[in-house]
């Protein structure tokens, strides 16, 4: 990288390749189309090339590359999950992310920082013990750590809450990051370019049209184009996708909102959590406190910001912080969480032959967008579902296999 | 702040109501299959649209249903929910 940047600055021209080229005209016929270029469409996209020669692809995304929650989320990267199925599966994530800036040649500036679970209950207590074991035993850096040793990492910090709600100790995950959001999905889709997938963007997918139980193509805003298998990574479209089909899913849409505070000079390199008090906070490279809250109330199908969630989410911030009531709110945005009633994913095959289901990703699947991409493409390529996303299946709920993740995801990350 | 306009109660300010999900109806317990229990416990069409839906205000402690749409956000109907309504969708 640094290499690259001086041959750059040597020369007298800014012939800087584009990054994607030009739009081309849509083709008539693809082995599969992907809906939805977010990090997870663009990382399965680059996976299907990549590791099993499959390029005759399309990824449609009707805005831009990353506009979805992608775009929009707080960046939380880190493995210590309550369930069995799902540490294995994020762990695995946060493997190829530490790679991923070598694989792209682009700095997606994944940064370590440290992940504190505050709890302030003795019940929050219990299940940070519960998570630590279950870490443990699948090899994750992961501890309870007491007052003392929170305070000392995170100086700032009233551990009393205003006297409000003590914190009482954390789980603390060493290798909890950060990462450019933005930057994951464009390297993944450059990837995947480059190794000769198509990328449409402002490419509505309207119907998905099927032959005797089997996925013929998809009729979009350009026209209609074959395709022999199609994969849905849409988040929080994804009903309005499943509709189409008529394949009912437990996944509910709720806004998840999220700020920034005005830059301040660095005082705190690790990334908190409190779910008793359903916020979080990591300072940024550019120095804003990154906050987010749990998602709104009720169901709702936008992104629209609310008064409501700054006025709520700041209260509890400054028990936490007393500092930042000096400081100022700089932008707040909200995506759409898909949530689940188990708040785990939902991955694989569905009954319509050739159709696949990549969602469910609520507030917590920017962490999973590697392993998703792989695993999605090793399921699509050999039409059977990848051993890590077995207990995902979109038929559990009828069989009462639920995937109770809901203690280590039910704040917003 | 979002408003709604109750019976009795008047305007009242929706942070004040917790919601309780859509309004949906039970299968008879004696007779349903699996398939249909879980059809109506998990299963459903999240795609927007107009819904009936519970919602409790707090402050009274009384459960109301309102009919809203989940894209526009709009309530276009409040009644109480213990009005002429015996567990149908
Ligand atoms: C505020 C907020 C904070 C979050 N914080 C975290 C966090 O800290 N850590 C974490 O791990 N996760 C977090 N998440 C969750 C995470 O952002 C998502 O789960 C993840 O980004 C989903 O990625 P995706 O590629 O599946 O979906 P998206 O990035 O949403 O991409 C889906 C794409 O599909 C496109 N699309 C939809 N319908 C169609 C159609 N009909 N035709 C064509 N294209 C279509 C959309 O335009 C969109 O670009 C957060 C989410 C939000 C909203």
């Amino acid at each position: 990288m640094p290499l690259r940047l001086l041959k750059y600055a040597w020369k007298k021209s800014e012939d800087e390749p584009r990054f994607f080229p030009d739009e081309t005209p849509l083709k008539k016929a693809y082995d599969v189309v992907i809906i939805g270029g977010g990090g997870h469409g663009m990382a399965c996209a680059y996976y299907l090339a990549k590791e099993h020669g499959i390029t005759n692809v399309a990824v449609l995304e009707q805005g831009y590359i990353g506009g979805g929650n992608t775009g929009r989320n707080t960046t939380i990267v880190r493995s210590n999950y309550l369930t069995s199925e799902g540490v294995k599966f994020y762990d695995e994530s946060l493997k190829l992310f530490e790679d991923l800036s070598d694989d792209f040649d682009l700095n997606i500036f994944y940064s370590t920082r440290g992940h504190f679970t505050l709890a302030h209950t003795d019940s929050a207590m219990r299940t940070m013990r519960w998570r630590a074991e279950v870490n443990k035993h699948h090899g994750i850096d992961s501890e309870v750590v007491d007052v003392e040793t929170i305070q000392k990492e995170v100086p700032y910090m009233d551990m009393s809450c205003n006297g409000q709600h003590p914190v009482m100790g954390a789980l603390y995950h060493a290798p909890g990051s950060v990462a450019r959001h933005d930057a994951v999905a464009w390297g993944y889709a450059r990837g995947a370019q480059q190794r000769g997938v198509e990328i449409h963007q402002k490419t509505r997918v309207t119907d998905i049209k099927t032959k005797g139980g089997k996925v013929v193509g998809v009729e979009t805003d350009r026209g209609f184009v074959e395709a022999k298998k199609v994969i849905s990574m849409v988040a929080g479209s994804t009903p309005r996708i499943t509709e189409m089909l008529e394949i009912e899913t437990p996944i509910e849409i709720f806004p998840l909102q999220a700020c920034v505070t005005e830059p301040v000079k660095p005082f705190m390199d690790t990334i908190v959590v409190s779910g008793s008090l359903h916020v979080y906070v990591s300072q940024s490279s550019r120095g804003e406190l990154v906050m987010g809250a749990s998602v709104d109330p009720a169901e709702l199908h936008s992104t629209r910001s609310t008064l409501d969630f700054v006025e709520g989410l700041t209260d509890q911030m400054m028990d936490l912080f007393p500092f930042t009531s000096r400081l100022k709110i700089m932008r707040q945005w909200a995506g759409m969480s898909d949530i689940t009633p188990d708040f785990a994913p939902i991955m694989g095959k569905t009954d319509v032959e050739g159709f696949y289901l990549d969602a469910g990703w609520g507030t917590w699947g920017f962490k999973a967008t590697p392993v998703s991409g792989k695993t999605m493409a090793y399921t699509v390529a050999n039409d059977t579902p990848h051993e890590l996303i077995k207990p995902f299946s979109l038929s559990r709920y009828a069989d009462f296999k639920l995937v109770g993740e809901k203690g280590a995801a039910s704040v917003g990350h | 702040m979002k408003f709604v306009t109750c019976p009795s109660l008047g305007r009242r300010a929706l942070s004040e109501f917790t919601y309780g999900g859509r309004l949906e109806k039970e299968p008879d317990q004696e007779s349903v299959s699996e398939k249909a229990w879980t059809d109506y416990v998990f299963y459903r069409n999240g795609a927007p649209q107009t819904l009936k839906e519970w919602w409790y205000h707090r402050p009274t402690g009384i459960w109301f249903l309102f009919e809203r749409n989940t894209l526009t956000d709009r309530i276009t109907q409040v009644e109480f929910a213990n009005r002429g309504i015996e567990n149908e969708a």
